[in-house]
């Protein structure tokens, strides 16, 4: 599987956040965006989701699912969490596991919990989680989706040492699952990238 | 009063009494019924008349509920008492169920009078705003999403609310006069004879026993829900440590 | 679970636990016929017959208002750019929201109509009627509503907007809906034709409604 993207550009609110943008990731790979602030790392990322709308360019997934959006295929991670507090944290996860799920094989929502650490929580409250714990539900969402592209942005916020360490050993084996990653973070990846810099940034 | 400001202290009191409470509540309001069943039937209404004994003594408890949410609400904006708004918030839906026995049983006794189910009067339509302004507190306290967060907003209607209950009453009344019908019928009769007004105060005192007996249940399970709501937070940060 | 049944529960759920949950609705009813007597003045025989128009006024506000917040807190949580990524259709998911909505807030408004109709001195037989008008055309004002639900989204000062933006679009539902009330109050058209044109706005608001929302949620989400 390989996502392509030639030429893209993008302009949200009148400004032009980026133009002539071009990738290619594979199987088993990840892209990291580098850049500074406003430079369009989130809006590239929803580019890719469906969630923006390309000015510019072609977007194109090899051996993706036929006749599928590239949308469809992919499982967007962002600032916002997604998540209703007056559910607990179990509904949270199964509601957009029923959604969103597309493969046969995706991970049960306890086991998605257990993965990213809250496991005891599932009967809880969404409102009683804290910014750490919120973020790893957001987490737990990846693998209840189950979907071959993962698009994080800043996925490290929030998290301490072991949340950090639980994401990239997640990306690890969606890596080795045949998934693919588009990844935009400051920090430094324990994984072997290649990196878009995006912005005018160097590497 | 002092003491009473220790929830733990206001729980185990309250465990005590709640129990004569109840008992002391299902014994007056027997007599109460035994009285009025025992009391003269009156010359214009009959036997419906009856139905009175439940509803000028709702109409009452509706009044002075209120009335004691308000100085809840004093107890929440000016003194500061911790158990103020838990009082206000058990005090709400008691006082919103008188209200509307009050409402309803003031239909049942006038429909064999008026010949409809309900007529826009002063005393009505008075007893429907104080119904409205009571689901007013009920809802602004369900909107937030922690419960002591809703004390001082609540407290503020609440009063704002008591100050207008006369400019309302006031209100009403001019309405009424305006477009005066052409009978006009009281829902307590003419006159009340003495033989009628014992058991009456006889119900008005069971009727203030069961609201107490209520109300004290009621704060009692706001204090534990709160408690509980407090351990779930503790537990989700000892469960699931993160950052 | 199926998706559209996983969906119904969230906003079920949602709308019962959150806020006023069902009652807020019916309250915001009682209080709109409660208030109108103190306008026209108590004449019963007056207000028979204004009854059903305010009624249908009545139910007609309590379904706009809070309907802004239909998309907005899921614009605001992120929830939306997800449900727009999923196999389900945008329009679908704008439809089984709608439903939902329509159940835990113009459903009771059906249930509490024969009790404020009575209120009113509405004829008791009438009572009957007057919630088949209202079962029939409230989801039909539901759905005109999300299209100015979806429109208003991104919006931060919603508010009004929304019922300013609909009331046009519902004038039509209003006209027929108290004209069937009223044709099976006194009569002398019988009561099956203005509703059955009620019904065809409300099948016609089912299908259309969901496709114009989800096209302006999209706009919206850019």
């Amino acid at each position: 599987m390989k996502l392509r993207g030639d030429g893209l550009a993008c302009v949200r609110g009148g400004r032009q956040v980026f133009e002539d943008i071009g990738f290619a990731v594979s199987s088993g790979e990840v892209l990291q965006l580098r850049g500074p602030n406003g430079a369009g790392k989130s809006s590239l990322l929803r580019l890719v989701a469906g969630l923006v709308r390309r000015t510019a360019g072609s977007l194109d997934l090899e051996a993706g699912e036929e006749d599928v959006p590239i949308a469809e295929q992919t499982h967007y991670v962002g600032h916002l969490d997604a998540l209703k507090p007056a559910l607990t944290v179990g509904e949270n996860l199964r509601f957009w596991a029923d959604m969103l799920g597309r493969s046969g094989d995706a991970a049960s929502v306890d086991e998605a919990l257990e993965a990213v650490g809250i496991g005891p929580l599932a009967d809880f409250p969404a409102a009683v989680l804290s910014a750490g714990q919120r973020r790893r539900l957001s987490l737990a969402r990846l693998l209840a989706a189950a979907r071959p592209v993962w698009l994080l942005d800043e996925p490290t916020t929030a998290l301490d040492t072991d949340g950090q360490a639980r994401l990239f050993r997640l990306v690890e084996t969606h890596l080795a699952g045949g998934g693919l990653a588009l990844i935009a973070t400051h920090v430094d990846l324990p994984l072997p990238v290649a990196t878009l810099a995006m912005g005018g940034a160097t590497r | 009063m002092i003491e009473l400001a220790n929830p733990t202290y206001f729980m185990a009191l309250s465990q005590r009494v709640l129990p004569w409470l109840w008992a002391a509540t299902a014994v007056v309001i027997a007599v109460g019924l035994f009285m009025a069943f025992r009391a003269p039937a009156d010359y214009q209404q009959g036997l419906t008349v009856l139905i009175m004994y439940i509803h000028v003594p709702a109409a009452w408890l509706a009044m002075m509920c209120y009335s004691i949410i308000a100085i809840s609400a004093l107890g929440t904006l000016v003194w500061r008492h911790p158990l103020a708004d838990v009082s206000a918030k058990a005090a709400a839906p008691i006082g919103a169920a008188f209200t509307f026995l009050a409402l309803v049983t003031g239909s049942l006794w006038g429909k064999p009078m008026w010949g409809t189910w309900w007529v826009w009067d002063a005393r009505l339509t008075s007893v429907l705003i104080l119904f409205l302004m009571y689901l007013g507190l009920i809802a602004l306290w369900r909107a937030f999403d922690d419960p002591a967060r809703a004390a001082r907003p609540v407290a503020i209607l609440a009063l704002v609310g008591f100050v207008n209950i006369p400019i309302i009453k006031f209100s009403v009344d001019w309405w009424n006069t305006l477009h005066q019908p052409a009978s006009v019928f009281r829902l307590d009769g003419p006159t009340i004879d003495a033989s009628m007004l014992t058991p009456l105060l006889v119900m008005g005192v069971g009727y203030t026993l069961l609201f107490l007996a209520l109300h004290v249940a009621a704060m009692r399970n706001e204090v534990m829900r709160r408690r509980v709501r407090a351990l779930r937070v503790k537990a989700a940060g000892i469960l699931a440590p993160a950052e | 679970m199926s998706a559209v049944v996983s969906l119904f529960r969230r906003e079920t759920r949602l709308a019962l636990r959150v806020g006023g949950g069902a009652m807020m609705g019916a309250v915001f009813f009682l209080i709109v016929v409660a208030i109108m007597p103190f306008a026209v003045g108590p004449d019963l025989n007056l207000l028979q017959r204004i009854g059903p128009a305010i009624l249908w006024v009545g139910a007609l506000l309590a379904t706009l208002i809070g309907l802004d917040r239909l998309f907005q807190a899921d614009h605001e949580d992120g929830s939306l750019d997800l449900l727009t990524m999923m196999e389900m259709p945008l329009a679908v998911v704008v439809a089984v929201k709608a439903v939902a909505h329509w159940v835990t807030t113009g459903l009771p408004l059906v249930v509490v109509a024969p009790l404020l109709g009575l209120m009113l001195n509405v004829d008791p037989d009438a009572l009957l009627a007057v919630s088949l008008t209202l079962l029939v055309g409230t989801p039909a004002l539901t759905f005109v509503g999300t299209i100015g639900a979806a429109l208003t989204v991104a919006l931060r000062r919603g508010g009004l907007l929304v019922p300013v933006l609909v009331l046009p679009l519902a004038v039509p539902i209003l006209i027929f809906g108290v004209g069937a009330t009223n044709a099976a109050i006194t009569g002398p058209v019988p009561m099956s034709t203005p509703l059955t044109v009620l019904a065809g706005f409300t099948l016609l608001s089912l299908v259309l409604a969901p496709v114009a929302a989800a096209a302006s949620l999209r706009l919206a989400l850019e």
